[in-house]
């Protein structure tokens, strides 16, 4: 079983020496490699910047950063967090790693666009940097107009940060796309391919399909404060909701870019840890593309306070409870899928089963604010926070750490261990909670989000809040050094160690850089584990 | 689906064929198609502000709107139209193997850019001499709406053009490839993106000309 | 690796030509229009034959009625979701 004896071709990892090898390889594994490295550092970046956000409401009053200090790290946070973690996260990482391996591929269609992909995603990452070396940046992550054109603080920068950023995610959808449909083995028809196949297939589709609309309207901030158009200047009869029109037609969608490639993980653990094909393929492969359809619908229901016509609001407030529901048909086949399956409770199905209970949090607290007349209670509270946080982090980002552990025997070679990643998982699970749950308590009670100081009656919320942060980032902590240990000093895993059925099971651990020699023929769909696996 | 069967088996058939560089225009044209898709609705959030704006201010957009020259406009919507016929016969030559006249057919494509933007930078001219441009103190005594007219109307023109200017080198570079030989009738898929890049410049101009210049 | 580099077959050159002289003549009427009094539908016309002349450039330019199918599924995706935006915008500036 041991990969790197049985198999003749050198693995990805050793296929080249020395860092040019690296910086110049068109290898989709490769570059999944490259992207995993650049996100986890800006990933611990915001984590210190969301950490400082804490240690500041520790307690009321200006701690240390200050009122305006607090503005900007809550800005930076916002855009490191959204742009350079989430967004890239898991398709970039491991669409680009595992979509052509579970399609039969060799690489995706164009290795060389992918590579460039990844330099702009780092051109973009040392634009958002650069702004903190000019003294950071006030808006909030969503550069609001009129402020945003206003502001004494280099909003170019991060703008350009951002447009950049989104031109990278473009290439990767429109790389994704092309390879579904064209390097796809002919022994595969579209109802045989892996759930997370068919999610990055739906998010790729929102990421062309959204994100240009967001790049020209930041464009249209740069010309703003360059030359004074006056498109979005109220003083020269500019909307500025039109400004937060045209982006949350991009920025809502981008949620599902977010959450769709995590809800395909959990579709590829949750079979494999219960031993059972997944309960409703068809309808959780169709979900997909539902949630990346409706998802396009509802992106007024960030603007009920804004001043959009009584219509609209109530239109976008129907057009949001649509959306639940493909988002409920998962997570009931994923519930169906673990009745009466053979439940192993490894770390990855940990992790898929934390998403699934706080992705229903946040989307339970989502219709809370879908309906009209709870957000206007609610709005721009830390409600708000706490909910995005439970969707956002307790989706995409608990998911990106799942499939860390779901595939990492499979990316390294190696194995982790085990027990320390459940305590570590533990510990995340329970931070999370500790650090968001109090702020859905403090919202209600009318904590308004993005202030560094607040009333003495928030107080218990915001200690128990920061603790949370504390066992959080520790969990973390915990997390990457297990998995930095077994990078080195892990056993060596076999092709399969979770006893998974779809292609990327059946190739060397880590696998050569031509994974296959000759196209896979596939006979059956990706998770009909009954007949020749009985063993284990 | 079909599409997905025929051309895997060819791709794999050579050993890694897409990492080697495989050939296979149907991926190369819909890698294409999708960038374009992005380029549409670049201009599409465009052409929405402006719908909102045409609602809000109508009549400002019809004031506006009476200062560009139609004359000007239609002409160079007949110098677009003609370099989208030339870039078509271009590609037709190539597939009937006549790279010669292929390559004729991409100068006079070039030849057409070029006089759209010496026209559409006459135009401009023109307008700065009468102190219409963002943030001039002419154009600021203007009715609100207008200074919004003009806002778009530069925004829009210029990114137009900026595409114009883009898909200039890209077709000469196109008709290099097709002299060294690189661009063949078997491989000729880099001019027909080139083309579908080129036809879509077109055809955001077949919109911009009737929005700005024929409300008045 | 011998896959037909043209997908099928050649488009004579005369439909080209054609394509484009009716290009022109649409230019044609949608500048005359402008001289007669449409009032409010003016700019519903100009769209029109814009549209018109779009399709006529992405069915025969751009080779989409020539392409296999999926391409004009793409396009229609595209529309779609496009109108989506329009759509949803003026539901919001049309009731202001």
């Amino acid at each position: 079983m041991d990969a790197a004896a049985g198999a003749a071709a050198p693995n990805y990892l050793r296929a080249g020496k020395g860092l040019a090898s690296w910086l110049t390889t068109t290898d989709h594994k490769r570059i999944g490699i490259l992207y995993l490295i650049a996100i986890l550092v800006f990933f611990l970046f915001a984590v210190c910047l969301g950490l400082m956000i804490r240690l500041e409401l520790f307690s009321p009053g200006e701690q240390f950063v200050g009122n305006q200090g607090y503005n900007r790290i809550l800005t930076l946070h916002g855009i490191t967090m959204i742009f350079l973690f989430i967004i890239p996260s898991v398709p970039a990482v491991f669409g680009n790693f595992f979509l052509p391996i579970q399609i039969g591929a060799n690489d995706v269609s164009f290795p060389r666009l992918n590579l460039a992909s990844w330099y702009f995603y780092i051109g973009g990452g040392l634009f958002a940097l650069g702004s903190v070396i000019l003294g950071g940046v006030d808006t909030g992550w969503t550069f609001y107009i009129p402020y945003s054109a206003d502001t004494a603080d280099n909003v170019y920068l991060p703008i350009l940060a951002a447009f950049i950023l989104g031109w990278s995610s473009i290439l990767t959808g429109l790389n994704f796309i092309v390879t579904v449909h064209r390097l796809r083995v002919p022994s595969m028809p579209w109802f045989r391919m892996p759930l997370f196949v068919w999610a990055l297939y739906a998010t790729s589709w929102i990421q062309i399909l959204a994100t240009p609309v967001v790049g020209i309207t930041l464009l249209l901030i740069l010309l703003e404060r360059f030359l004074g158009i006056g498109i979005f200047d109220p003083a020269k009869e500019g909307d500025p909701v039109l400004y937060q029109h045209l982006f949350w037609i991009y920025s809502h969608p981008a949620v599902y870019i977010m959450v769709l490639p995590a809800m395909g993980i959990v579709s590829e653990i949750v079979p494999v840890f219960c031993r059972k094909t997944i309960f409703g393929y068809k309808f959780i492969a169709i979900s997909s593309l539902a949630i990346a359809g409706i998802g396009s619908l509802v992106w007024g229901h960030h603007m009920f306070t804004s001043g959009m016509a009584d219509l609209e609001r109530i239109v976008f407030s129907l057009l949001t409870f649509l959306v639940a529901i493909p988002s409920g048909v998962k997570v009931f086949n994923w519930l169906a899928t673990m009745y009466k399956g053979s439940i192993r409770l490894a770390t990855p199905f940990l992790y898929a089963l934390a998403f699934i209970f706080l992705f229903s949090v946040g989307g339970f607290t989502g219709l809370l604010q879908g309906a009209l007349s709870t957000d206007i209670h609610i709005h721009d509270t830390s409600f708000i926070v706490a909910h995005f946080h439970y969707t956002m982090f307790g989706g995409g980002g608990v998911m990106f750490f799942g499939a860390l552990h779901y595939w990492f025997p499979k990316m390294f070679g190696r194995t982790y261990c085990e027990s320390v990643a459940r305590w570590a998982f533990a510990l995340f699970f329970v931070g999370f909670n500790c650090l968001y749950f109090p702020l859905f308590l403090a919202g209600l009670a009318g904590m308004p989000r993005r202030y560094a100081d607040y009333l003495p009656e928030y107080l218990v919320y915001h200690r128990i809040s920061s603790i949370g942060s504390w066992i959080l980032v520790a969990g973390i902590v915990l997390m990457l050094a297990n998995l930095l240990r077994a990078l080195f000093k892990g056993e060596r895993a076999g092709r399969d160690p979770w006893g998974g059925a779809t292609l990327e099971w059946t190739v060397p651990s880590p696998p050569p850089t031509h994974q296959f020699a000759a196209p896979p023929v596939v006979t059956r769909g990706p998770y009909e584990y009954a007949r020749e696996r009985a063993s284990g | 689906m079909a599409d997905g069967g025929t051309t895997s088996t060819d791709l794999h058939g050579a050993a890694g064929a897409a990492h080697a560089g495989g050939y296979d225009p149907m991926a190369a044209k819909m890698g294409m198609w999708l960038f374009l898709f992005t380029e549409v609705l670049l201009f599409g959030a465009l052409f929405i502000v402006y719908g909102v704006y045409l609602h809000g201010f109508t009549w400002q957009f019809q004031q506006g709107s009476a200062r560009l020259s139609i004359p000007v406009g239609a002409v160079n919507t007949a110098i677009l139209l003609t370099s989208s016929l030339t870039m078509a016969l271009a590609i037709a030559a190539l597939q009937r193997a006549r790279p010669a006249r292929a390559r004729r057919l991409l100068f006079a494509t070039v030849g057409c850019a070029g006089a759209f933007l010496v026209i559409k930078a006459f135009e401009w001219a023109g307008k700065f001499a009468h102190g219409v441009y963002p943030g001039a103190a002419f154009l600021l005594e203007q009715s609100k709406g207008e200074i919004v007219f003009f806002g778009l109307y530069f925004t829009m023109t210029g990114l137009h053009a900026l595409h114009v200017l883009v898909g200039v080198p890209v077709i000469l570079w196109a008709g290099r490839r097709i002299r060294s030989g690189a661009i063949s009738p078997e491989h000729s898929v880099f001019l027909e993106n080139a083309g579908l890049y080129w036809h879509l410049v077109d055809l955001i101009w077949i919109y911009l000309f009737p929005l700005f210049y024929l409300i008045s | 690796m011998n896959a037909p580099a043209q997908e099928g077959h050649l488009v004579p050159c005369s439909v080209y030509v054609w394509v484009w002289a009716a290009l022109l003549c649409l230019t044609a009427v949608t500048v005359s229009a402008k001289y007669a009094d449409l009032q409010h539908l003016a700019i519903f016309a100009a769209l029109l034959i814009a549209t018109v002349k779009a399709g006529l450039v992405v069915l025969y330019f751009m080779h989409v009625r020539f392409e296999k199918p999926i391409f004009a599924v793409m396009i229609l995706v595209l529309l779609a979701t496009y109108g989506i935006y329009i759509g949803l915008t003026f539901v919001d500036y049309a009731n202001r």
